[in-house]
């Protein structure tokens, strides 16, 4: 199809990169905060993290070590060290250096500046440096060295680690769980449930399944903010108020007009001949569905549990509403997300880690999964 | 008990619950009501098919009418009482507060603004989408990089987002990377995006259609798969440029996926919370319904009005309800 008449190669092209911009555009708010979450805090107050994957040059001053650490080689007096060990400061590479605010790249690396009667300091491109003086070195305070130097990209693990592992964790391993916890029930129990309401509305003939399956289509679109306060005061009427069997419960209820409509018109499809030969040969209602109904509409059931499952992990309110309590002790982690979003706005790498440590599972889900979300998509939608 | 053992249990007791309920119903059904046996064999597994699908649909049914339809109707009347008199009937006393609180009707008119943005945004980007990765050899993996943020949650988009709006004062770097472009193409100070009244409203827009236009994309992508190639070769063959193939051959036939789609999406912003929850929380004028409602129902303690708004989400979503169905019952 590439070479019909009508396709240039300029088109192409165009077409190419088009398509390439977009998807950068797309990814790159994604990206950022993915790399954030790999910075230290200096790091991402320091720059912008597109900057952070290439060297980054930057102007520091370090001293070197002061009078007391001296020793004396023959008639020298001499001051040695490494200005970026001494400092705790990754390793850089140094292109120039000097000793004064006003001439902070005098000397290359490798070279001695000769202070007069203060010494002779030389600097090496790894930060290595000797000061060596006729006379004993005297003062408190070490020289100055200002360095130009350039530092490769440097990333690390210890913001998931102090996420997810520290005391001070911001609680996200154990919201981790919650979620996990509401996400699991609330997805295999509609499923069940589901299935075998669409079995009904797809093969059996009764009375009302028209208008029945009008309902269901109706329900799909109604906002679920309409369920809060009436659930709620429901829930306490019969004594479960807030907790996990709640966010079932209710997770339960809202996923159902979903998932009876995708399974009810992926069952309408199924081939008629094999229920009808089942019927002919015996087999109760029960039987078929079970046997034949459910093994076949396996790619449907896919589809669902993982709209589902993204749309349990992922929600807010549903959780807000029916699961925290003031103990806070079932926070969930979206929850957790927003509380830090007010409390520690300005500390991105412990909200770029804390995001992502939520963004992780379902995009996991996501990219391995996707053939079955969008052909649930396609079923959902397109009529 | 550990909460994740009470998860185990709730999954066991759930799926064993409804399968014994379906078997067991069953059962009962063909062995003890209406026995397939003695005089009355044939009548009787005529009656036992009646009730059957019953049988089947009686859990959903429930829950559904629990859990959706129920709250419709008890929320209507939560709308006509008010809890601080002891939940007695006030007429559209909710209604007038409403409509007297000048927040209602910044989220009224922000709820429209979102309404008129972000479905045609995220249909237009989707549908572009569609077209550009339609015929070149990395589509798939462009296609699933531009549909990836619909598996990001609200919240998490929204700290996504934040990052990209972050502004830090003017001397020193930007961590920001719309300040950073804006400054390098010549603006003159790092702006606030969030809080400039009217216009942030679009910034917190470009969150939504960010993660919508995957999901256009998709559905548009299969619809353009689905035109027939003779419209397009006979366009071809008649000299049209492929701006004219695009728009006056493949637009025109997948119209009815479009239409699909931006109501789709409709639907999705008048229920937009989570978003402008975590980001502005309302502030600097970017209140919308849904978070007005939250506000009103759990900040202020005020059902009556709360419920008045949820009313206002459901009037709005009316139309489309109404569509749908009509639409359902043509196929049938």
């Amino acid at each position: 199809m590439d070479n019909i008449a009508g396709r240039k190669p300029a088109v192409v092209w165009a077409t190419q990169i088009s398509a390439a911009v977009l998807v950068i555009l797309w990814l790159l708010p994604t990206v950022g905060l993915l790399i954030s979450s790999f910075r230290s805090a200096d790091q991402i107050a320091g720059s912008g993290w597109w900057q952070s994957i290439f060297p980054q040059e930057q102007n520091i001053m370090i001293r070197a070590k002061s009078a007391a650490d001296q020793t004396q080689e023959g008639a020298l007096y001499v001051i040695e060290g490494n200005l970026f060990e001494q400092e705790g400061l990754d390793q850089g590479e140094i292109s120039a250096w000097g000793t004064s605010s006003r001439a902070i790249a005098a000397y290359t690396s490798g070279q001695t500046a000769d202070l007069g009667n203060k010494g002779r300091l030389s600097v090496q491109a790894n930060g290595d440096y000797r000061f060596e003086n006729n006379s004993e070195f005297s003062g408190k305070r070490g020289q100055r060295v200002f360095l130009t130097s350039v530092s490769p990209p440097n990333f690390t693990l210890d913001n998931y680690k102090n996420v997810l592992f520290s005391d001070g964790g911001d609680g996200m391993a154990k919201a981790f769980f919650n979620t996990l916890t509401v996400t699991i029930p609330a997805t295999i129990i509609p499923i069940l449930i589901a299935a075998f309401a669409a079995y009904a509305l797809a093969w059996m003939d009764f009375k009302g399944r028209a208008l029945l399956i009008a309902f269901v289509v109706g329900l799909l679109v109604v906002p679920l903010q309409l369920a809060l306060i009436p659930l709620l005061k429901f829930h306490n009427s019969i004594g479960i108020g807030k907790g996990y069997l709640g966010v079932w419960m209710a997770h339960t209820g809202f996923g159902l007009p979903l998932a009876i409509y995708l399974l009810r018109n992926y069952m309408v499809g199924l081939p008629k001949d094999i229920i009808e030969n089942a019927r002919v040969d015996g087999a109760t209602e029960f039987q078929i569905f079970i046997k034949i109904i459910l093994p076949l509409s396996f790619p449907a059931l896919a589809s669902f549990a993982i709209f589902q499952f993204l749309w349990t992990w992922n929600d807010l309110l549903v959780g807000l509403v029916f699961l925290i309590d003031s103990t806070g002790d079932t926070t969930i982690m979206t929850r957790q997300i927003t509380e830090l979003l007010g409390s520690r706005g300005g500390n991105w790498e412990i909200l770029a880690t804390a995001a992502f440590v939520s963004i992780s599972v379902p995009l996991a889900v996501f990219f391995f999964m996707q053939k079955y979300l969008v052909r649930g998509l396609l079923a959902g939608s397109v009529k | 008990m550990h909460p994740a053992l009470q998860g185990l249990m709730m999954i066991f007791v759930g799926v064993s619950g409804c399968v014994g309920y379906f078997y067991f119903s069953n059962i009962v059904l063909d062995k003890f009501i209406f026995p397939a046996k003695g005089e009355h064999a044939g009548r009787n597994i005529n009656r036992a098919n009646l009730v059957r699908p019953w049988l089947f649909l009686f859990p959903a049914l429930i829950a559904l009418g629990l859990y959706l339809a129920y709250p419709v109707i008890e929320t209507f009347r939560l709308s006509l009482t008010d809890r601080s008199q002891g939940g007695a009937f006030v007429g559209a006393d909710n209604y007038a507060a409403l409509f007297n609180d000048p927040k209602f009707w910044e989220a009224l008119r922000n709820n429209l603004l979102w309404l008129l943005v972000v479905p045609a945004m995220s249909t237009a980007f989707g549908l572009l989408a569609a077209q550009l990765t339609d015929r070149i050899k990395w589509g798939n993996i462009a296609k699933s990089l531009i549909f990836m943020p619909m598996a990001i949650s609200f919240v998490g988009a929204a700290v996504i987002w934040k990052l990209v709006y972050d502004a830090r004062p003017i001397d020193t770097n930007q961590i920001g990377i719309l300040n950073a472009v804006y400054l390098a193409l010549g603006g003159d100070e790092p702006q606030q995006w969030l809080s400039k009244p009217f216009w942030n409203n679009f910034f917190l827009m470009a969150v939504l259609i960010w993660i919508q236009t995957g999901f256009a994309m998709v559905i548009l992508s299969a619809a353009i798969r689905g035109v027939p190639e003779e419209t397009i070769e006979a366009a071809i063959i008649d000299g049209a440029n492929p701006f004219q193939i695009f728009f006056k051959i493949k637009v025109p036939q997948i119209i009815g996926t479009i239409v699909v789609v931006w109501t789709t999406i409709t639907i999705t912003v008048l229920k937009v919370f989570d978003i402008v929850f975590a980001m502005t929380n309302g502030q600097w004028e970017t209140q919308v319904l849904a978070n007005y409602m939250y506000d009103k129902l759990f900040r202020a303690g005020d059902w009556g009005v709360g419920s008045a708004a949820a009313m206002i989400i459901m009037l709005l979503v009316m139309p489309i309800l109404v569509w749908n169905v009509r639409n359902a019952r043509k196929e049938m």
